[in-house]
Formats: C-alpha cells, sequence, structure tokens
C-alpha cells in the first residue's frame, strides 16, 4: 500500500474531471437536493470505516472504529434519506401519499 | 475474487455518476438518488466481502463496528423522516459535518500505525479537510438553527486568525508527513483544524449559510477520496472526486444564483442574517 499506485491517481483525476461535466444546467430549484445528493454520496466513506476495522487492535482504535461507523452511517442513510423526502416535493401533487402533518418548530 | 470487488466499484461508481446526471431535471431526480442509493449498497456490500476475505476485523472489531453503524444509521434514517422541512438544511449540514468527522477518524487511525509517505501525506491532508468541514458544519448548522446567532460574528483582526491557523495546521501536517510526530502531535492537527472550521464560518452571515454548507460538502467530497489514496480504495477516491468537483461546480451555481461571488462569502461579514434566526 505505501507505493503510491498511478492508477488511483489516474481514478481521482478522472473523477474530478466527470464531476465537473455531470452538473449541466440545473435549475435553482433542485440546487438544495442536488448538493443533499451529493452529500449522501460522500457517505461512501462508510466503506472506509469498515476497512478500518480489520486493522483495529486495542481500545483506542475501536473506539475510532465504533465513532467513525456511527457518523459515516449516520451520513449515508440520512443524506439519502432526507433527499428523497426533498425530492418528494416535486412529484405532481396528485400522487402524492398521505403524510404526517408536520408541524413547524 | 478481487477483480469482482473492482468491478463492483466500477458498478457503484457508474450509479453515483448516473445517479447525479438524473438529477439534473425535476422529473428523474428521485429516481436518480435512488440508482446513488442502490450503488452505495453496492459499495457497501463489495467492501464487506473484501473485508471478510481479508480475514476480516476481530470479534470486538465487529462488534464495535455494527454497534456503531447500527446506531447511525438509526440516528440517520430517523432524523432524516421525522426532520421538519424547514429544518432541512440544516440536517443536510449535520450529515456533512458527520461525514468530514468520519473521514477524520479513519485517516487518523491509519496515521496511528505509522504508515510511509505515501499514506502519510494525503492522511494528513484528510484530517485537516476533514476537520475543518466537521467544526464549520456544525456551526453553519448552528446558524441555521438558531442556536448560533446568524449574524456575522466578526473576529479581532479580521481574518487574520484564521489564516494563522491555516499556516500552523500546514506545519504541523508538514511534521508529521516528515514522520515527526506522536498521537498528541496528531490530536493537536485535529484540534488546529477544528478551529479553522470554527473561526472560518462564524464570520459569515446566515443568509449565506446554503452557499457554505455547500462549500464544505465539496471539501468533505475531497477528504474522502483523500481517504481512498490512504486505504488504497478506488470507490472511495471516486466518489469523493466527484462530489468534490460537482460539489464546487454546484457552490459556484449557487452562489451566481444570489448574486454573491465565492470570495466574498467566505471573508465573510455580509448582511444581518436571513430573517429566520432572532
Amino acid at each position: 500500500m505505501d507505493d503510491l499506485t498511478t492508477g488511483t491517481v489516474v481514478i481521482f483525476v478522472l473523477g474530478v474531471l466527470l464531476g465537473f461535466e455531470v452538473i449541466g444546467k440545473v435549475p435553482a430549484t433542485l440546487h438544495t437536493p442536488l448538493m443533499s445528493a451529493t452529500n449522501a454520496i460522500h457517505g461512501v466513506v462508510l466503506a472506509g470505516a469498515i476497512a478500518m476495522a480489520v486493522t483495529a487492535d486495542d481500545p483506542l482504535g475501536y473506539a475510532l472504529v465504533g465513532v467513525a461507523g456511527f457518523f459515516a452511517a449516520m451520513n449515508v442513510t440520512g443524506g439519502y434519506v432526507v433527499t428523497d423526502r426533498m425530492l418528494e416535493m416535486f412529484r405532481p401533487a396528485g400522487d402524492r401519499a398521505p403524510r404526517r402533518e408536520e408541524a413547524p418548530r | 475474487m478481487n477483480a469482482v470487488v473492482q468491478l463492483a466499484y466500477l458498478a457503484a461508481a457508474v450509479c453515483f455518476v448516473t445517479g447525479l446526471h438524473l438529477m439534473n431535471s425535476p422529473p428523474t431526480a428521485r429516481f436518480g438518488n435512488r440508482v446513488s442509493a442502490a450503488g452505495m449498497a453496492v459499495a457497501v456490500a463489495a467492501t464487506l466481502v473484501l473485508v471478510v476475505r481479508d480475514g476480516g476485523p476481530s470479534g470486538a472489531g465487529w462488534l464495535t463496528l455494527a454497534i456503531g453503524v447500527l446506531a447511525g444509521s438509526v440516528a440517520g434514517v430517523h432524523s432524516g423522516r421525522r426532520t421538519p422541512t424547514t429544518a432541512m438544511p440544516q440536517l443536510v449540514s449535520l450529515f456533512n459535518a458527520v461525514g468530514g468527522g468520519a473521514a477524520v477518524l479513519v485517516g487518523a487511525h491509519d496515521l496511528l500505525d505509522s504508515p510511509g509517505v505515501a499514506v502519510r501525506v494525503p492522511a494528513v491532508l484528510d484530517v485537516l479537510i476533514g476537520g475543518v468541514t466537521f467544526s464549520g458544519s456544525l456551526i453553519a448548522a448552528g446558524k441555521l438553527h438558531g442556536v448560533v446567532p446568524g449574524r456575522p460574528i466578526r473576529l479581532p483582526g479580521g481574518s487574520v486568525p484564521v489564516f494563522l491557523l491555516a499556516a500552523a495546521g500546514l506545519g504541523v501536517g508538514g511534521a508529521v508527513a516528515a514522520d515527526r510526530y506522536t498521537a498528541w502531535v496528531l490530536l493537536a492537527l485535529a484540534g488546529l483544524a477544528l478551529a479553522i472550521g470554527v473561526l472560518g464560518v462564524l464570520p459569515i452571515g446566515g443568509a449565506d449559510m446554503p452557499v457554505v454548507v455547500s462549500l464544505l460538502n465539496a471539501c468533505t467530497g475531497t477528504a474522502v477520496a483523500l481517504v481512498g489514496f490512504v486505504l488504497d480504495n478506488t470507490v472511495l477516491v471516486v466518489a469523493g472526486a466527484l462530489v468534490g468537483a460537482s460539489g464546487g461546480i454546484l457552490t459556484k451555481l449557487m452562489a451566481d444564483a444570489m448574486n454573491r461571488s465565492i470570495p466574498d462569502i467566505v471573508l465573510g461579514g455580509y448582511g444581518t442574517g436571513d430573517g429566520t434566526t432572532p
């Protein structure tokens, strides 16, 4: 793992270029849902937390694994759920499922 | 077996890109988000296969991971479902914060194993960027929620303290990259990053918070890509790079829509809050 594989750098650069291009002329109403969607995607750090559990072998390591797993899982699950809820508002009013009334704070 | 995992990672990356692309127009946006979620499930499943094949964590490792992931999932799904629509922006900011926090912890954990320089450099950058997004997003969430004053909180000396902290962070980071560090030095590195996030976001007015959250979101993406370099994991690299770049473009679009420039926003001091905060 110590020698930086050029393949990983290639993947990184292509990923950046793809990221620049994938968002085109997105309407302003979709800015916040789109931000929330990309927010959910970086929850993939959960895969990092899982990989990290392999090398943990002392109480500090286990504590870090537990907290990182908590953080990453919250990011990924919450991110997708809340994005889905935001996008639910874009459906035609007729086929919107009945929902609990949300009292303002 | 490794080839299968790598192909699964490729499939996940395709889902992320396709999903984001579908989110460019309202009729396909919801489907796009689900495509992206399916890709995430594939990525996580493939990673589980990978670690099990490599011998897997010890019993205690599995236990702490399972408890953490289970509790995090419950917290994420519950808050995602129950939070009122009006409070969604601060919730997204909170999710962004915990994502950055996870990136910091993975990077710091690898640094404790005294790795080689090719791991130390991305890990240091990951701890710095992830730490800034963790504390910065928490402050942004606090401003949006009204628990931190929405008005710009001016610091004595303007932006100077933040720049000094950033210079100190790079200095300590350089020492870590040069392999001159202990656990305490890592703690100082993380502490500096957290302080930069707090002092960087406090002077920014509440009205600019959506753009700030988007910028911090792009930073978290970059930190996750760096975690990918640390762990030599391709799906983290590609997803992180994708979020970093698309988040950057999105930040620009959001700032343009508000007739604001990103440097102006980051330097702060504008407006008196967004009216929803007392």
